[in-house]
């Protein structure tokens, strides 16, 4: 499903962010990114989405290969990856709806239909009710929920997330990270950046470990 | 966004399988057109009422950009009654002969026709000093005035339409004219509706470049107030980049503001001319009343109102799309 083989990825300004990575994630696997600060976590999953490109390699996602996207298709790729990011990006003059609703809108989806999406999304991540607040009478764990709802309400094939648990406690940490599984389980191609290292053990699954932008070990203990 | 209100059919469950038959996917297109079509319905909405929200600041801009459209139109309604007002005299020349004062009624006519047997005259007609004080006594408002003085002081005059409009020939005509004894003086119109047609061409010239010049004003002022806008919502941009939003999706309520503005800044236009010319018709009217003549001002008419409204809304289009490239691509997530 992600593919990549010998990327190396150079900012402008010379430092090399990461550096002959290979690794693959097939389809349905669920894995964690860890690594120090600076390690290249975010480069990576930036890299998935085109939000920066490869300055060497090949990097494969879902059958396309990225070096060769044209900037007009990088939509409809971002269409088919759910992302839920650190700071959440979420629009804060809008109501927990709207901004759920967002990837359906710009997806075309009928006003309808994507209701009714919205409020299986927000049930499933423990928010029904809440969808006409505004994120800003959120807690900071709902607020992140309000962000995976917004990640998955397309039910995208692939889902990432960069520390999605950066600012949270141990308890809420682990509700979040049994969310992925859960899409994990009906299929959904799972990468998460964490340095949560105590709870990447606690869930067991595949670790891809960067340091200083290359990979260290691609360890596979999923049984 | 959502409350599109597009009408609904029921054959719409299985939107968002790509996996679809043909028949779904023929549903899927039409499903895709109308959510389209709502999209833009919603998005106009949208647009709208944020600049109702900010009214007083839009209303700056509506203002701004309708002074700066109406002045090419006021200039052309000017123009044009200017035109029409020529137009009265029907581009022919007329030369006028006024007569001493001791030529009597009977030589007066004898002269008339005398001038009108000449090759270069096509028309004359002899007013008499009395015939002139009663036209002007009912013209000029002055009655009592005139009513008042002891003799007439007009003169007699006759009205010759020369046969040619050409300056020289018509010149020729006034020197054999001055021949005649009981000629005191005489005018003629040629030049000056000449200068007033060759003024006129010059002022439709200065009125396009004029023209040209504001709507490129009104094309930077809407493209930087669209790039304000684009700046104000700049987070958003991001974020619905982020979640796969096409360029053609982030560009369109900035164009469809520009669209408001410029429509809006029409309506201001609109509304100052023709209040204005409200405002002047009835001194026009009584003005053209005491050059004896029916002539009243011409307005905008349907034809052109409509064709203001599609400019100043095409210049609001415009400045938004310049913005818009200008500054959409420099805003990637990060």
């Amino acid at each position: 499903m992600i593919n990549f083989d010998n990327v190396s990825m150079r900012y402008e300004g010379g430092r090399e962010a990461l550096s002959q990575v290979s690794f693959e994630l097939q389809r349905s696997e669920m894995a964690f990114l860890t690594g120090h600060s600076g390690a290249g976590k975010s480069t990576l999953l930036k890299l998935i989405i085109v939000m920066e490109r490869a300055s060497q390699g090949q990097l494969i996602v879902d059958g396309q290969n990225l070096n060769r996207l044209k900037a007009g298709r990088i939509p409809q790729l971002r269409r088919n990856i759910g992302v839920v990011f650190q700071n959440h990006q979420l629009l804060f003059d809008r109501t927990v709806f709207d901004n759920v609703a967002l990837p359906l809108v710009i997806s075309g989806y009928h006003p309808r239909e994507a209701g009714r999406r919205v409020r299986a999304a927000l049930a499933k991540v423990g928010l029904q009710g809440k969808e006409k607040q505004y994120p800003i009478a959120l807690s900071g764990g709902e607020q992140q929920r309000v962000g995976i709802a917004r990640a998955v309400v397309n039910k995208p094939p692939i889902l990432l997330a960069d520390e999605p648990t950066g600012n949270l406690d141990p308890e809420l940490s682990r509700e979040i990270m049994d969310l992925f599984q859960q899409f994990n389980h009906v299929g959904v191609t799972v990468l998460i950046a964490s340095h949560d290292l105590f709870l990447i053990e606690l869930m067991g699954h595949r670790v891809l470990k960067l340091n200083h932008g290359r990979l260290e070990t691609s360890r596979s203990d999923e049984t | 966004m959502m409350k599109s209100g597009a009408s609904e059919s029921r054959t719409r469950t299985r939107k968002g399988h790509r996996d679809s038959g043909a028949s779904q996917s023929v549903t899927r297109r039409r499903d895709l057109l109308q959510s389209w079509a709502g999209n833009h319905r919603a998005v106009a909405v949208d647009s709208l009422s944020r600049l109702m929200t900010n009214f007083t600041s839009s209303l700056m801009t509506w203002m701004v950009i309708g002074i700066a459209v109406a002045m090419p139109t006021w200039m052309y309604v000017l123009l044009n009654n200017a035109g029409a007002v020529s137009q009265d005299w029907d581009g022919h020349p007329r030369v006028i002969v006024y007569l001493k004062s001791d030529v009597s009624f009977g030589k007066a006519v004898e002269l008339s026709e005398q001038l009108l047997n000449l090759q270069e005259v096509i028309g004359a007609e002899y007013i008499s000093p009395s015939d002139a004080l009663e036209e002007f006594k009912t013209l000029s408002g002055f009655g009592e005035v005139v009513d008042s003085l002891e003799e007439n002081p007009l003169p007699g005059a006759i009205m010759i339409n020369p046969a040619s409009d050409d300056v020289a020939e018509v010149e020729n005509l006034v020197q054999k004219l001055k021949k005649y004894p009981p000629v005191e003086s005489i005018s003629v119109d040629l030049q000056w509706l000449q200068r007033l047609h060759s003024i006129l061409q010059l002022a439709r010239r200065s009125i396009l470049v004029v023209s040209v010049v504001l709507a490129l004003a009104v094309a930077l002022i809407i493209g930087n107030t669209i790039r304000l806008a684009i700046e104000s919502r700049r987070s958003e941009i991001e974020v619905v980049k982020l979640v796969g939003g096409t360029d053609a999706f982030v560009r369109r309520p900035f164009l469809y503001t520009g669209f408001w503005f410029g429509l809006g800044g029409g309506l201001v236009a609109w509304l100052l001319v023709e209040a204005s010319l409200m405002w002047v018709s009835a001194p026009v009217a009584e003005l053209a009343g005491l050059y004896n003549s029916d002539f009243t001002l011409l307005g905008l008419g349907a034809k052109v109102g409509v064709l203001l409204f599609i400019i100043s809304a095409g210049l609001g289009l415009t400045g938004a799309w310049l913005a818009v490239n200008r500054h959409l691509n420099v805003i990637q997530p990060n």
